[in-house]
């Protein structure tokens, strides 16, 4: 099912939490929303799931508008909170029976699916535990299990790696690619620009509650301005002659010189580093160490906000 | 099944499931009531059967006259066993009277006989008898009044003093009077604590939702597709079903251990209780719609459920209040719960009595609800 967000607006008083947000959403594609805390994030979620009605514009699945309350459209959407939302109190699988009720879930289908979950996240040996319990990792899959029960074809992930281990962490990656090579639509949101590295096809970059971006993956990082790095350190600082001949190689967009420290932004690594060893190596500048490093979404992030994404 | 009404029942389950788990409430709201209400019901004269006998009342008498009369009535009044009797001078019996320690005095003035049994045959003046009371217990006055007049009028028409023609009119034999089966002080303290403590779940259950709305459950729970009527009804449906647990063990131990039967109808006994039950669900959503801060709400709620539990006699009888006040009780929708789970239980009597307090408490959990849904802020923020 295709999840669209048309132009959502939304406030808190004085605070414009979100302010025309549009993209769209589609199946079998994993899709990060990215930004710093506080970019509007979980309200662009809340709208989405049809928990908050923006002020202005509206979410639709398959061209169907999404209302609140009791409309059946949130039948196939799931929701993972960014906080835990757990009954702490009672036994995993009375979490599971709870949520899967929720969604009318009951009986037969209602045993069959909580297995399945807990197959899924890897709970299946400690359905009997309360999650007051458990670790965080495995409370954090408890909470996405727990929005799985009634299958839905939307999945509305808000940060839901905070405060994992890294092996809970790859065990929810994992569990994310399974359920988007089974053709749902999912939006995952972080402010971890690893996590949409690995995780997304498709990127849309959040910051005060405007969409900066709004592109695939490869798209976004061949856009930066600063593109690729590649950082070379000689025993000699190759002379002026020297810059301005690699400067004006195909290519190339920057060179900076710090001390013996070259770097050089190139739109393309793979034809940009041989042209430039080859040049200096000609020059009579022999090469001591040499780093290259693709440019990443903090390189987007910081050319669009002037900011990091931590510092943001 | 619609997924509504599966949701529905998973809601409430899940509310009293964490009720049943969670020790303390259960604690508090079944065995605290059954303690203090075993306690009160102790204190007021237990289960009836002429088990603890009636404390006296503590009175003074002055006697000036010191005549054959007053020494007859006197000792008549020694042996009434409704009161305590004490000779004493007038100022020490007033001071006493003042400070508590007797209920009143009277003071038989000198030359009382000769006036007296002039009077009677309609010669001379008729003398004074001052009774001194103390004002804090209104039932004093009549009663030591009545007593009093009784036991003159016993010896006065006694032959020695006029003449032997004239008997007391009449003789009174005294029954304890309900159509029950007797009198259980018990009974009406098991109604009174359980309303009080079931009151206090309402509450908890109130800010147990008033919490959850500020935490991020209630956004969970309002992602799926369930209309607020589910939601928050659930939760009332919940609660009222927890209040009539509670009230199924407290009563069955005040039946089992404390001899509280319901003597009246059993179907009008479990309506005031479901009604009853109701008023608790509803206080406790307003309290969840109108709270704010969970500290502060907590304190003003626990401070009107005592009020309101005082007023509807659930420490002392209603029936001991002054005039007025049982008056302005009427409008206290606990004194009609109190009212009448004592009259399905001691009193006995029919389902047709349990029809107004069941009503009267049905309307104020309507009231209570509107305000609810009134107030209920559903958006976040
Ligand atoms: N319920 C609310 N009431 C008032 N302000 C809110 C509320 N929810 C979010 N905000 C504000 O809206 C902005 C966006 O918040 P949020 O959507 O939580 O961002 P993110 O999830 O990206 O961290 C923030 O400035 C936040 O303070
Ligand atoms: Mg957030």
């Amino acid at each position: 099912m295709q999840l669209v967000a048309d132009r959502l607006h939304k406030k808190f008083g004085a605070i414009t939490a979100v302010a025309g947000v549009s993209f769209a959403a589609t199946p079998g594609e994993v899709l990060g929303l990215l930004g710093p805390n506080g970019a509007g994030k979980s309200t662009i979620i809340s709208m989405l799931s049809g928990l908050t009605k923006p002020d202005m514009g509206a979410v639709q699945i398959d061209g169907r508008p999404l209302g609140t309350g009791a409309d059946p459209g949130k039948q196939c959407i799931g929701l993972v909170t960014q906080e835990i939302t757990l009954l702490e109190d009672l036994p995993a699988r009375m979490n599971l029976e709870f949520f899967g009720g929720l969604y009318g879930l009951s009986g037969h289908k209602l045993a069959a699916r909580i297995a399945a979950v807990l197959e899924l996240t890897s709970l299946s040996d400690r359905a009997g535990d309360a999650p007051k319990e458990f670790s965080g990792g495995m409370r954090r899959r408890l909470n996405i299990a727990c929005a799985l029960l009634h299958e839905p074809h939307i999945l509305l992930l808000d940060e839901p790696t905070v405060g994992v281990d890294p092996q809970s962490r790859n065990a929810i990656f994992e569990t994310i690619e399974v359920l988007a090579g089974e053709g749902r639509t999912l939006i995952y949101t972080t402010h971890y620009m690893e996590e949409v590295e690995r995780l997304c096809d498709r990127v849309v970059i959040i910051d005060h509650g405007k969409v900066l971006a709004d592109d695939s993956l490869s798209g976004l990082l061949a856009s930066a301005p600063v593109a690729n790095k590649l950082t070379l350190r000689y025993d000699l600082p190759p002379d002026r002659a020297a810059l301005t001949e690699i400067t004006g190689l195909p290519g190339v967009i920057q060179v900076d010189l710090a001390g013996t420290q070259l770097s050089v932004s190139a739109a393309d690594l793979g034809t940009a580093a041989p042209r430039v060893l080859e040049r200096l190596a000609a020059r009579g500048f022999s090469c001591q160490e040499l780093t290259s490093r693709r440019a990443n979404l903090e390189d987007v992030f910081l050319a669009l906000t002037g900011r990091t994404l931590r510092d943001a | 099944m619609s997924t509504a009404f599966t949701a529905f029942r998973a809601l409430v389950r899940k509310d009293i499931a964490l009720f049943v788990r969670d020790r303390r409430a259960l604690v508090v709201s079944v065995l605290t009531p059954i303690a203090v209400a075993a306690f009160f019901g102790s204190l007021f004269g237990g289960t009836g059967s002429g088990g603890s006998p009636i404390s006296r009342m503590p009175v003074g008498i002055t006697d000036l006259d010191n005549s054959a009369l007053t020494q007859a009535v006197v000792e008549s009044l020694t042996q009434d066993e409704s009161l305590d009797v004490q000779m004493l001078p007038e100022a020490q019996a007033r001071q006493l009277v003042k400070s508590g320690k007797l209920r009143a005095t009277m003071v038989f003035p000198a030359g009382f006989e000769t006036a007296a049994t002039g009077a009677l045959v309609g010669l001379g003046k008729m003398p004074d008898i001052q009774l001194l009371y103390d004002p804090s217990q209104s039932i004093v006055r009549p009663m030591v009044a009545g007593l009093l007049t009784q036991h003159v009028m016993q010896r006065i028409s006694r032959p020695n003093f006029i003449g032997g023609t004239r008997p007391a009119p009449f003789n009174l034999v005294d029954t304890a009077v309900t159509t029950g089966p007797r009198y259980n002080s018990y009974a009406h303290s098991f109604a009174g604590m359980s309303i009080q403590f079931i009151l206090f779940m309402g509450i908890d259950a109130g800010i147990t939702l008033l919490l959850m709305r500020q935490e991020g459950l209630w956004r969970r729970l309002r992602a799926a597709p369930l209309s607020r009527g589910v939601l928050v009804g659930s939760r009332a449906v919940a609660t009222m079903l927890i209040s009539m647990l509670i009230l199924t063990v407290v009563y069955l131990v005040a039946c089992l251990a404390f001899g509280v039967r319901i003597a009246g109808s059993v179907p009008g006994f479990i309506m005031i209780a479901a009604a009853f039950s109701l008023l608790a669900a509803t206080t406790g959503l307003m309290i969840s719609a109108l709270g704010r801060s969970v500290g502060a709400t907590r304190g003003v709620a626990i401070f009107s459920v005592l009020v309101l539990v005082m007023l509807g006699g659930a420490w002392v009888p209603s029936f001991l209040f002054p005039e007025w006040l049982q008056h302005v009780t009427e409008f206290v929708p606990t004194r009609w719960a109190v009212d009448g789970l004592d009259a399905m239980t001691w009193r006995g009597l029919p389902l047709q009595s349990a029809l107004a307090p069941t009503a009267i408490l049905i309307g104020w959990s309507v009231l209570f609800a509107s305000i609810a849904v009134w107030r209920f802020s559903w958006e976040d923020g």
